[in-house]
């Protein structure tokens, strides 16, 4: 068994055992990263030399009785996440040469705790896409058959996980952005509650929807990974206050008596057949296990889309206003004067679906329209928060597919931004709520692609969902299935 | 028509971005069927219902007024296209 292909949990075994170094861990994901990085394009910047240093530091650290959470675990980040000294680019031309002078509080968290960073991970430009597709810095290609799409926003980091180019990864979530590349890519993300992560040097998108969360190759890595990053930051005044649980301590509960909320809105016409089917299967093991299965409504489901493509560019429009070629990142040298230069540095610097997006947003924010979109948008995303408030009465968490259809081809939706959004019709409610969402692999379509499970729960209830994902993992043996699934399919041809 | 090209001009001027004529042709059709989309919005009853801006704070974060440090002139600087001396150096805004 190569070191790239093992977990967190039983990496940091063998290095508390002596087995191996932080060191040998680092050479086996480089070697790995060297082997099939040129198929997978994971990355857009890699970083190896700072990573030999951070393991040499780890080893030291381990040979002095000091290991921590992370302690020399090699992670991806997605590069949406400000790093000290190495650029983040978030995707697009008009960061391309952006070198942050300080560190997200995330990425702070992880190297406190030990961890190796990798690299930084490929995404849609400015996190807006749902294949990896809209990079300024060509596609990443989906390690289970490379003429398919790894998802999005995330892309990068979940096909870097994968691919086992890294041991895991972080990614941000605006509207699936972490949870659809999970299922499209046969690994676990989770979208923590609006509030629980800090969001203090994550280049933003939509303020009142983004969240940063974790991609692992299992369970138990997604609970080790929310114990370093989740908690209150004093420099992020949406983040929350309030205790943090040890998500590990949910992993082995069970699920005897839990109340699993299955909404009908959620199983409909226009999904693939065996997503549905495969869906069905996983929610009959789980009431196998002991969960008790509730039928219920969330009846604003189908305007989600909607409230979600006038919320989020809206306030995207207003966030990307910042980049005007002035204080960092691409400026045009075409300008006539002032005004012209602004123009000219943005539309050379963006790319088309970040121009449609600002374009929308602007428009949805202008005067005599402002009531008519951004107002009743604001107010059916009420309504749909009041629809889960409601469910949660009836049940503990929710389960439904993760996305209407497994990984699709490159190019096939690239001409057509309506049906690209539709890839994120199940994952865009629980960022209009702000609750936590998880993506769990749950089998493989007759093709070999992967399927996700989707669990919503409520407000700051992770570890139920941790609960409910580990006893799921656990119950269908899936590491051992996605185990002999990747000898199997996963050949980089 | 949701959106002519001649909004579209208008809000892509407030949005501080320019399009090429065929680009413009392309972005008016492809916004018309988004905002045609956000119509079934129109079919949700929502008087009275609070517009919900944010996920989940309900309070305000208030901290002391203390001052703090922050990045030196320098680096701040640093990611500028053209700095000079302790400025940010821009075209000629007045003739």
């Amino acid at each position: 068994m190569e070191l790239y292909s093992l977990t967190i949990h039983e990496l940091q075994e063998k290095l508390r055992a002596g087995e191996v170094t932080a060191a040998d861990i680092l050479d086996s994901v480089y070697q790995r990263i060297d082997q099939v990085e040129d198929k997978v394009h994971a990355y857009i910047t890699l970083m190896k030399e700072a990573a030999q240093a951070q393991a040499a530091a780890a080893d030291t650290a381990i040979r002095n009785g000091d290991i921590k959470a992370l302690t020399g675990i090699p992670i991806a980040l997605k590069d949406i996440c400000c790093t000290q000294g190495f650029t983040t680019t978030c995707g697009s031309r008009i960061l391309h040469n952006f070198v942050p002078p300080y560190d997200a509080t995330v990425v702070e968290k992880l190297r406190a705790s030990g961890a190796v960073f990798t690299g930084k991970a490929n995404m849609d430009e400015f996190a807006m896409g749902s294949s990896t597709e809209t990079s300024s810095f060509g596609v990443t290609r989906n390690p289970w058959d490379l003429t398919r799409i790894p998802g999005g926003s995330s892309g990068g980091s979940a096909a870097a996980v994968a691919a086992d180019e890294c041991i895991a990864a972080l990614g941000s979530d605006t509207g699936g952005s972490i949870r659809q590349p999970a299922a499209l890519c046969g690994i676990v993300g989770m979208k923590p509650t609006y509030g629980r992560v800090s969001r203090f040097g994550l280049v933003a998108f939509a303020s009142s929807l983004d969240q940063i969360g974790p991609f692992t190759k299992d369970v138990e890595d997604c609970a080790i990974l929310m114990n370093v990053i989740a908690g209150y930051d004093p420099r992020e005044s949406t983040s929350v206050n309030i205790e943090v649980p040890d998500y590990r301590s949910f992993l082995s509960r069970g699920i005897e008596g839990l109340r699993i909320g299955i909404p009908r809105e959620y199983f409909i016409e226009g999904i693939d057949p065996e997503i549905l089917a495969s869906v069905r299967q996983a929610i009959a093991v789980l009431e196998k296990a002991g969960a008790k299965c509730v039928d219920i409504s969330l009846p604003h489901t189908e305007y989600c889309l909607a409230v979600y493509y006038i919320v989020a560019p809206a306030e995207a429009s207003s966030n990307l206003a910042r980049y005007d070629g002035v204080k960092y990142g691409f400026r045009s040298q075409e300008g006539r004067d002032l005004l012209d230069m602004y123009k000219q540095s943005r539309s050379a610097g963006f790319g088309d679906e970040v121009k449609r997006r600002i374009i929308i947003g602007t428009y949805v924010l202008s005067s005599g329209y402002y009531d008519a979109y951004y107002k009743k948008a604001s107010q059916v995303r009420a309504l749909i928060r009041r629809d889960f408030d409601e469910a949660f009465k009836k049940c503990d968490i929710i389960a439904t597919p993760t996305s209407p259809t497994a990984a699709f081809r490159i190019g096939e939706k690239t001409d057509d931004p309506m049906q690209m959004y539709l890839s994120d019709i199940f994952t865009i409610s629980a960022n209009m709520a702000g609750i936590p969402g998880i993506s769990i692999p749950c089998g493989f379509t007759g093709d070999g692609l992967p399927i996700g499970l989707q669990f919503l729960g409520g407000h700051f209830q992770e570890g139920t969902l941790i609960q409910a994902a580990a006893a799921y993992e656990k119950t269908a043996g899936m590491s051992a299935l996605i185990a002999r699934q990747k000898q199997a399919k996963m050949n980089f041809a | 028509m949701k959106i002519t090209r001649t909004e579209v001009a208008h809000v892509a001027h407030l949005a501080r971005l320019t399009f090429r004529e065929e680009e413009m042709e392309k972005f008016t059709s492809q916004l018309n069927d988004i905002l045609l989309y956000m119509d079934k919005l129109n079919s949700v009853d929502t008087t009275g219902v609070e517009p919900m801006t944010h996920a989940t704070v309900l309070y305000n974060a208030f901290r002391e007024d203390v001052v703090k440090p922050s990045l030196a002139n320098e680096q701040s600087l640093a990611n500028a296209p053209d700095p000079r001396g302790e400025f940010f150096r821009v075209p000629k805004v007045i003739e």
